[in-house]
């Protein structure tokens, strides 16, 4: 091969520009040391070397490795660890079935958890914070009232309320009679000073009781699904941390600063924030995971995963349901879980297996496409070797006058090499090694 | 249909055991049968076609649409979206109830799990399932995604069953000379005998209830014959009461075909044993009993330059180490014995190849299971040993995970010529040093040599010229350190110059206190935060900074070092080392009972009522936890007085300071052990209200709820133990469990991830050639090559 070329192969892949990071941490080293110019330029090109040096190779299989060292740390990871962030608050699932869920994509978490920021002036002191924590907290109307009795005579519920519980949590009488009218269609609902009557059309005391019951659970204000709330301060700032999660909710509350906040369910943020930020949220919770379990994993594999979950635009589990379901090859797919019906199916549809996955190719023992099995190597042979003896007739109309071999199949030019006859049929089409010539 | 005696001739087509692949051949059947694993296909398409005219319940335009699209899927091979438009499209062709095309209506069809159809009250055979299904048109059939050239629909409604050859269910002779059928061949034939019965009862013209309770027995054996495992189908059962293995089971996890002998397959020419450590063999290098290699072989070539030594092995014969077969250059394999060594000799040539035994120096992977990470296959150069069992450096027994309490690990032999190559380039043990993990040391010093490096550095440790002379001798050095320094009339070497000995030239580095300059350790004293394996970053520099050859070089050295110290320095510790002074041990009776009293405060305020809840906590919950926080804050000053009391010459100290063990256990052994905590929680669950009988109900004290004030050292009371033991079996029960859901998601993660791998143009691409990332990590760094993950910037001391 030509020289040009080879350099053009290398740059194709090899990249010379210094990582951000690293530019600034070489800025801040000369600083450090009051390097001169010309030390410093001596820097930056040792440090180009050694940054070229660290590149990977093409055929790496970062896919594997990367499974490898999140795999690995799980056997050593403590399984119950319902943490508590910070002195004594909320417990949240970590250790290796968080780590699972993640990857399971569980549609809701464990234990949903928001981390709420407030816009400047509102996370300054406790009370503002105390005050916006309180209207996002769910409050149901069973918590509200301060009494609903239920009257057998007249078939007809009457909820009383405290004025002071009401402003507390900044509602209204008037809210609550809209909401329950609303919702409660087949009754008649009136309202009096402090207490709202709910009587029954056509009467049905079983109807009414279970009224009564639902009644209580109904949500009147703040963010359906948030049970907790507590404010934290951290660095100076208040911030709100939820037991429960509604992103959407919460984002509309005009004091919540919606850059920062945060929730840890994966399809809330995948659906309100999109995907960048689902894949986001699936690297932060792995390895929230991993730091607090106190495993060093390099943030690239962390990255691969959520990068391979989320790059079809919706995310995908790490399950047969996923990612497993979407490949192309029949027998990858049955080689995981549920051989038959992955096979059944195939052959309904005329599935072709077209081997350009690992799994297949060893199943039928041939080289896979990873690693040193990716390279076709072009041999140039001179001098007796060079007569184009026992390579199949096709091969050896493609290089007529110089021969290549392809090591890339190592058998093959041993058995040029010696000389022996070697009639063994390979599946050539199906690997689709090149053999490249020449001209 | 085959042979699968020795010996015998197929009748078939006359060849041997070896040379006749077996023949299929068929059992026509009396009645046709639906195909278990194709009915509900059968019960989607009966329902999506109509039964009088075979058309599409859809109206043309609208089939064309979906006609498009599962065409487009099929052009970008995405056969995912194919299942899913598949799925799609009979849910909606269920709904139809009217022909477009001949205007019949079209009656439900009910499906009785698993093969039995009615429409309404009448029941629907399988001959007529048959018929209709023959009248759907293949354009029709595309519509729905089935391909007709592949699989015509009648084709799931059998009138002909294959039957595999006997080479796929040999039957085995048993000692007693008996043969024993496979499950299979039983399944046929009981398939054969329920045909047999039902032809002859048609042909009499038998009552029409025989005939098809007949012909659902022939439908049970045949839905058995595929898979005996279907659901509402009781599993058809062996004389044993054993459930018959038939074709589904075959096939079917973890020891299925799929993933027992496709997925992951038997080898040859390799050994496996009980491993143990040998610290005088180099840390790339596994020790091979005698015993191994004499049965192991390597395939090798004969050129004009080996053929002398090749030779050798043929005239060694069956003596190590030896030859066992040559192959000549007509691929023919040659046994070497007495008679025919001489023959073999003289013909000998280049380009035959000697299947010698291994010797030392040649290459091998060496393997402990599970094997969890790529360190977990390392190859390793063969050193051929005495005794019978496998020997590896303890310095790597940190990425196999291994121990030496009965573990055993595997050996294998890499046949040709790239396979050694790939093996010595990509694998050996130099080049796996650092973790594609997180970027730092897996292989590193470890118990007595660290205690040794530890003892050797200190600072003001000096050795006079008999002792460096040792040390630099037993660790392959000649040569004594330039620097001298007089104590009376002698000359002593200080501990840090002999280290220095062993250090690259040039080498400058700093890592906490200890400094080296100019491949000098100028001060600082070597422990595991150095040399030691998962954190040792001095090995860590010098293997980036350096190379891996000469990283493995200096932790062999730094082995050999270590134990010569020690031999020469030895240490033990004794039952005193645990002693503190009665002024400590009173002290420490002190801290702990005024821990006691506070909890007693706090009990009193909760049941005054007086507590001030946690936000989001009962009252209750937070008592528990203050007195949790109040008794694990006893621990840190009371190992603040541990670690007072302790003296330069109490060896477990010692072992703190090199990083061998942690103050925690020192402390729980000498002083006390603390509190036991379950869950996060005090232990709380047992009887009512208490967790011993020995205790009142309601006692909430520290005592009664696993706190425990003896060490390890003095023992603890029966109570105390059982708390202590609790808490084991809570973390053992822990890891029980935890394996294999850590292997399960390993192995999805595996799955998942393993076509990923990066181009030639940058790109990491999943085996469909879907780009996944546009650079590996953003910028392109291979961990296991780098720095923690990053480009570091030393300075200076960085340029080699």
């Amino acid at each position: 091969m030509a020289k040009e070329n080879q350099s053009d192969l290398e740059n194709d892949w090899l990249k010379t520009e210094l990582p951000e990071k690293t530019l600034s941490d070489i800025e801040r080293f000369a600083k450090e040391h009051k390097l001169t110019s010309a030390q410093k330029e001596k820097l930056i090109t040792d440090t180009k070397v050694k940054y070229e040096e660290m590149q990977i190779t093409p055929g790496e299989s970062v896919g594997i490795i990367a499974a490898q060292s999140l795999g690995e740390p799980g056997t050593q990871m403590t399984m119950r660890t319902h943490h508590f962030i910070g002195i004594a608050e909320l417990n949240v699932t970590l250790g290796l079935p968080r780590i699972i869920e993640v990857l399971d994509l569980r549609k809701e978490p464990k234990t949903p958890f928001m981390m709420i920021y407030l816009k400047s002036p509102h996370g300054k002191t406790r009370e503002s914070a105390d005050k916006i924590a309180n209207r996002i907290k769910q409050v149901s109307l069973g918590e509200l009232a301060k009494e609903i009795s239920l009257s057998m005579s007249e078939f007809s519920l009457s909820i009383s309320f405290d004025k002071q519980e009401l402003s507390m949590h900044s509602v209204s009488m008037e809210e609550i009679y809209e909401s329950l009218q609303k919702s409660q269609k087949e009754f008649k609902v009136t309202k009096r000073a402090d207490t709202i009557n709910i009587e029954q059309k056509v009467r049905d005391i079983k109807k009414l009781y279970r009224l009564k019951e639902r009644i209580k659970e109904s949500v009147i204000s703040g963010a359906k699904g948030i049970t907790h709330v507590l404010v934290v301060e951290r660095d100076g700032e208040h911030t709100i941390q939820t037991f429960g999660s509604n992103l959407k909710s919460v984002m509309q509350i005009d004091e919540v600063d919606e850059t920062r906040t945060i929730t840890n369910n994966i399809y809330e943020v995948a659906d309100i924030l999109g995907i960048e930020a689902a894949r986001h949220v699936i690297i932060s919770e792995i390895e929230k995971v991993l730091t607090e379990q106190g495993m060093p994993v390099d943030s690239r594999h962390v990255h691969l995963i959520g990068d391979l979950m989320c790059q079809t635009g919706t995310p995908e589990s790490i399950t047969r349901h996923g990612i497993t379901s979407q490949k192309s090859s029949v027998l990858a797919r049955a080689s995981f879980e549920i051989p038959l019906k992955h096979l059944v199916d195939a052959a309904i549809i005329g599935e072709v297996d077209k081997l350009t996955s690992v799994v297949e190719n060893i199943m039928i023992n041939q080289p896979i496409f990873v690693g040193t099995g990716l390279p076709d190597l072009v041999v140039k042979m001179k001098g007796e070797k060079a007569k184009p003896a026992k390579l199949k007739p096709s091969e050896a109309q493609q290089s007529p006058a110089k021969q290549d071999v392809s090591l890339g199949k190592s058998k093959e030019v041993k058995e040029a090499q010696s000389e022996q006859s070697s009639d063994a049929p390979r599946a050539k089409g199906a690997s689709e090694l090149k053999i490249e010539s020449e001209q | 249909m085959g042979v699968i005696d020795p010996g015998l001739r197929c009748k078939t087509c006359g060849g041997r055991m070896r040379s006749c692949p077996g023949h299929f051949g068929y059992i026509q059947l009396a009645k046709p049968v639906v195909h278990i694993m194709y009915a509900n296909l059968i019960y989607d398409l009966i329902r999506s076609f109509c039964f009088n005219c075979g058309r599409i319940l859809m109206a043309p335009e609208k089939a064309e649409t979906w006609k498009a699209k599962i065409d487009q899927a099929r052009k970008e091979n995405n056969v995912d979206t194919l299942h899913i438009i598949q799925k799609s499209i009979f849910s909606l062709l269920k709904k139809n109830h009217k022909c477009h095309y001949c205007g019949s209506n079209i009656p439900e069809l009910v499906i009785e799990k698993p093969t039995t159809f009615h429409e309404g009250e009448r029941r629907i055979w399988p001959g007529e399932l048959r018929e209709r299904l023959e009248k759907i048109p293949d354009e029709d059939l595309q519509v729905v995604g089935i391909d007709p050239q592949c699989a015509r629909p009648e084709w799931h409604i059998l009138t002909m069953l294959l039957v595999p050859p006997i080479t796929t269910r040999p039957s085995i002779t048993l000692v007693t000379g008996e043969r024993s059928e496979d499950d299979l061949t039983h399944k046929l034939s009981d398939i054969v005998r329920v045909n047999q019965r039902l032809m002859e009862n048609i042909a009499a013209g038998a009552p029409e209830i025989i005939v098809e309770d007949l012909w659902d027995l022939l439908q049970y054996h045949l839905t058995t014959y595929f898979d005996n495992s279907v659901a509402q189908v009781p599993p058809a059962r062996h004389k044993t009461n054993r459930p018959l293995k038939t074709l589904a089971q075959r096939l079917k996890g973890k020891e299925g075909r799929i993933r027992y002998n496709l997925a992951g397959k038997r080898v040859n020419f390799c050994a496996r044993s009980v491993i143990t450590p040998d610290s005088f063999m180099s840390v790339d290098e596994v020790g091979v009993p005698t015993a191994i290699a004499k049965e192991l072989t390597i395939p090798e070539r004969v050129t004009e330059w080996n053929i002398g030594a090749l030779k050798e092995f043929i005239k060694n014969g069956n003596i190590y180490p030896g030859a066992g077969y040559v192959i000549t250059l007509e691929s023919k394999r040659k046994k070497i014995t007495e008679d025919t060594k001489e023959q073999v000799l003289a013909e000998l040539a280049p380009g035959w190849i000697v299947e010698r035994n291994i010797i030392n120096g040649d290459i091998a992977l060496f393997n402990r299971q599970p094997s969890l990470h790529r360190m977990s296959l390392m190859a390793h150069k063969i050193k051929v040993l005495p005794s019978k069992t496998l020997r590896i450096h303890p310095a790597v027994i940190v990425p196999y995970n291994a121990d030496f309490d009965g573990d055993e690990m595997n050996l294998h032999i890499p046949q040709t010529e790239e396979a050694i190559a790939e093996a010595e380039h990509l694998m050996l043990l130099d080049t796996q040093i650092v973790t594609p993990r997180y970027g730092l040391s897996v292989v590193g010093e470890r118990e007595d040599v660290l205690v040794g490096l530890y003892n050797l550095t200190k600072d003001g440790a000096v050795f006079d010229k008999e002792d460096a002379s040792e040390f630099l001798l037993a660790s392959g050095i000649q040569q004594l350190p330039e620097r001298s320094a007089k104590k009376g009339d002698k000359e002593v070497y200080s501990g840090k110059d002999i280290f220095s000995m062993f250090l690259p030239k040039g080498l400058n580095y700093t890592h906490e206190d200890m400094k080296i300059e100019d491949g000098r350790l100028a001060s600082g004293t070597i422990t595991k935060t150095h040399v030691g394996a998962e954190e040792g970053m001095l090995i860590h520099y010098i293997f980036t900074s350096c190379s891996p050859k000469i990283a493995t070089n200096f932790m062999n050295q730094l082995n050999l070092l270590g134990l010569a110290v020690v031999r020469r320095y030895p240490y033990t510790m004794s039952m005193s080392d645990l002693d503190l002074s009665a002024k400590a041990t009173e002290k420490i009776k002190e801290i702990i009972t005024d821990g006691i009293k506070e909890t007693r405060k706090i009990i009193n305020q909760y049941k005054e009522g007086k507590i001030l809840p946690i936000p989001g906590k009962t009252e209750k919950e937070t008592r528990e936890a203050m007195i949790l926080s109040t008794l694990n804050k006893l621990r840190r000053p009371i190992g603040e007085i541990v670690e007072r009391e302790a003296k330069e010459d109490n060896n477990i100290v010692l072992l703190t300071k090199v990083g061998q063990a942690g103050m925690l256990n020192l402390s729980q052994t000498s002083a006390f052990v603390g509190q036991q905590a379950l869950r996060g929680k005090r232990i709380h669950k047992g009887y009512d209200k208490r967790v011993l009988p020995h205790f009142t109900k309601g006692d909430v004290s520290p005592k009664a709820r696993g706190f425990i004030t003896h060490g390890y050292g003095e023992g603890m009371d029966p109570i105390e133990m059982f708390f202590n033991s609790i808490v084991g079996r809570d973390s053992a029960m822990d890891t029980a469990m935890r394996t294999p859901k850590s292997g399960y998601m390993q192995r999805r993660l595996i799955n998942a991830l393993q076509d990923l791998r990066v181009n030639y143009d940058g790109t990491v691409r999943d085996s469909g050639h879907k780009i996944v990332q546009f650079t590996y990590g953003d910028d392109n760094i291979d961990v296991s090559k780098s720095d923690e993950g990053e480009v570091k910037v030393y300075g200076k001391g960085k340029s080699k």
